[in-house]
């Protein structure tokens, strides 16, 4: 298990030998999207019509953050990750298509994200639920904000420079691992027993 | 003493809406504390930054979580309250007024047309769930619930023949499904009885409760702790990442039920489990507990 320090932009070779199980700290840029900004942005793409940012030269952050503005600036008050199952609907598609190297959620993603980080080059790694005062503190700056008056500010598009943004556990590699089939196969077994256990009692 | 008035009322609440957001209780710190130096590895880490955060939002009075959830309140309100019919409407006004104070994310989104209030009110938004008492005092619970482990309730209508041995079971294996999505180690309200509804409401009564806090009746009580062992044998762990420690504790309530009905109904609160109460004394005085 490594300890990594990265920078965006990320090429492939930052990110193709990272394994499940390292821990990653990431400095740069990050946009967020949840499920109806990865939907919309998908819309925008098919129609031919042009994405205000550039997501490929960016992490990609499943969160919807608590904001204010001061002095007219935008300000990340607490913003840890959602849960990304929800955007398994739309993440294959997504990663192929604006190719994003880097995931930051919670809880995992499906057999399809699987497949499609092992296809497209990226990883997927999971911050700490809830912890979002903890990310706040090393989000430095608002660069710019899209989709906010159609979406609402949870669902907007948050373009975000960070530094040290973490920790990232690696929990789906470039390599077609997860952590979370391995700890599936735990945990049926797990299972197994207890309901033993409840039958005996 | 700070007197019973409309505006200390108004101010109070506030007041306690913002500790609910930015101070995790006492007890649910002191359990993952200790969670932490049973785990080692990614689920240490896990409880680390969880209480590294905590101890910014306290320091820095910020929200705890980016997810400010649906502001719940559960008032027992004695019937001689002066201000009992005013009650709605404060917590309505004292809902928006923290949204743009402390701030919290607006979360009330109009189910048929997607648009979001902006403020956290809407239609039977905020949610009151109200117990009349006798007398002049009054208790407000508060509680912000998070999307990511309401999403994770459930409900059983089961065979009252197979009773408690299939409920432990499906308690267990939900939990172990749901796996990291409810921000685990949570905080599991069970409710038992009544009817669909009833189960669901006692189950979410049931958070109410501190942590290590057992019910008055030992029968319940054992339940409580037999669940608590067998489901942290799952493996699930912080955050959904392996270890020991999957949920801090389980609370049972219970209704009589039909004859032909077993409902089981199950809640689940994710480790920022926030929580304050306010009370309005006979006294006339208020106070944030």
């Amino acid at each position: 298990m490594k300890k990594i320090q990265l920078q965006t932009p990320l090429s492939i070779k930052d990110i193709k030998n990272l394994s499940v199980g390292d821990t990653v700290f990431l400095s740069g840029k990050l946009f967020t999207a949840r499920d109806q900004t990865h939907k919309k942005m998908l819309e925008l793409k098919k129609k031919g019509k042009k994405i205000p940012f550039n997501p490929n030269e960016m992490a990609l952050f499943h969160c919807g953050p608590v904001v204010r503005k001061e002095k007219n600036k935008w300000v990340i008050i607490s913003a840890g990750p959602t849960t990304s199952i929800r955007m398994e609907n739309y993440e294959s598609e997504f990663l192929s298509t604006f190719g994003v190297r880097m995931i930051i959620g919670k809880g995992g993603m499906g057999e399809q994200t699987l497949k499609a980080l092992k296809k497209t080059g990226a990883i997927y790694t999971h911050f700490t639920g809830g912890a979002g005062a903890l990310a706040a503190k090393s989000i430095k700056k608002v660069e710019n904000v899209y989709f906010l008056k159609e979406l609402g500010i949870p669902e907007a598009a948050w373009i975000l420079t960070v530094a040290n943004f973490g920790p990232l556990i690696v929990t789906m590699d470039a390599k077609g691992n997860s952590f979370y089939t391995h700890l599936e196969k735990e945990r049926r077994k797990n299972l197994e027993k207890i309901n033993k256990m409840i039958e005996k009692n | 003493m700070i007197k019973i008035t409309k505006k200390n009322i108004e101010k109070k609440l506030l007041e306690a809406i913002k500790k609910a957001e930015t101070e995790l209780p006492k007890d649910v710190v002191k359990a993952l504390e200790k969670a932490k130096i049973k785990e080692k590895g990614l689920a240490k880490i896990q409880l680390e930054a969880i209480l590294e955060n905590v101890k910014i939002a306290s320091k820095e009075s910020i929200p705890m979580c980016q997810d400010t959830g649906i502001m719940t309140f559960h008032i027992e309100a004695g019937t001689e309250f002066k201000y009992l019919v005013d009650l709605k409407k404060m917590l309505s006004n004292a809902v928006k007024k923290a949204t743009e104070e402390i701030p919290l994310r607006p979360n009330a989104v109009d189910p048929f047309t997607g648009k979001n209030s902006g403020n956290n009110l809407g239609r039977n938004i905020p949610h009151i769930t109200w117990e009349l008492t006798s007398g002049k005092e009054c208790t407000i619970h508060i509680i912000p619930k998070g999307g990511g482990s309401e999403n994770m309730s459930a409900l059983w209508m089961l065979n009252p023949g197979k009773g408690f041995v299939e409920s432990k079971k499906l308690i267990v294996e939900h939990i172990v499904n749901a796996g990291g999505k409810p921000c685990p180690p949570t905080i599991v309200g069970i409710g038992i009885g009544g009817g669909s509804d009833i189960c669901l409401a006692l189950a979410k009564k049931a958070l109410l409760r501190k942590i290590g806090e057992r019910h008055s009746e030992k029968h319940v009580a054992k339940m409580e702790e037999e669940l608590l062992e067998l489901i942290n044998k799952s493996g699930v762990g912080p955050m959904g990442i392996g270890g020991k420690t999957t949920v801090l504790d389980v609370h049972i309530e219970y209704a009589h039920r039909h004859p032909a009905s077993f409902p089981l109904g199950l809640v689940l609160q994710c480790w920022a489990d926030r929580r304050k109460t306010i009370k309005f004394t006979k006294n006339g005085s208020i106070k944030v507990i």
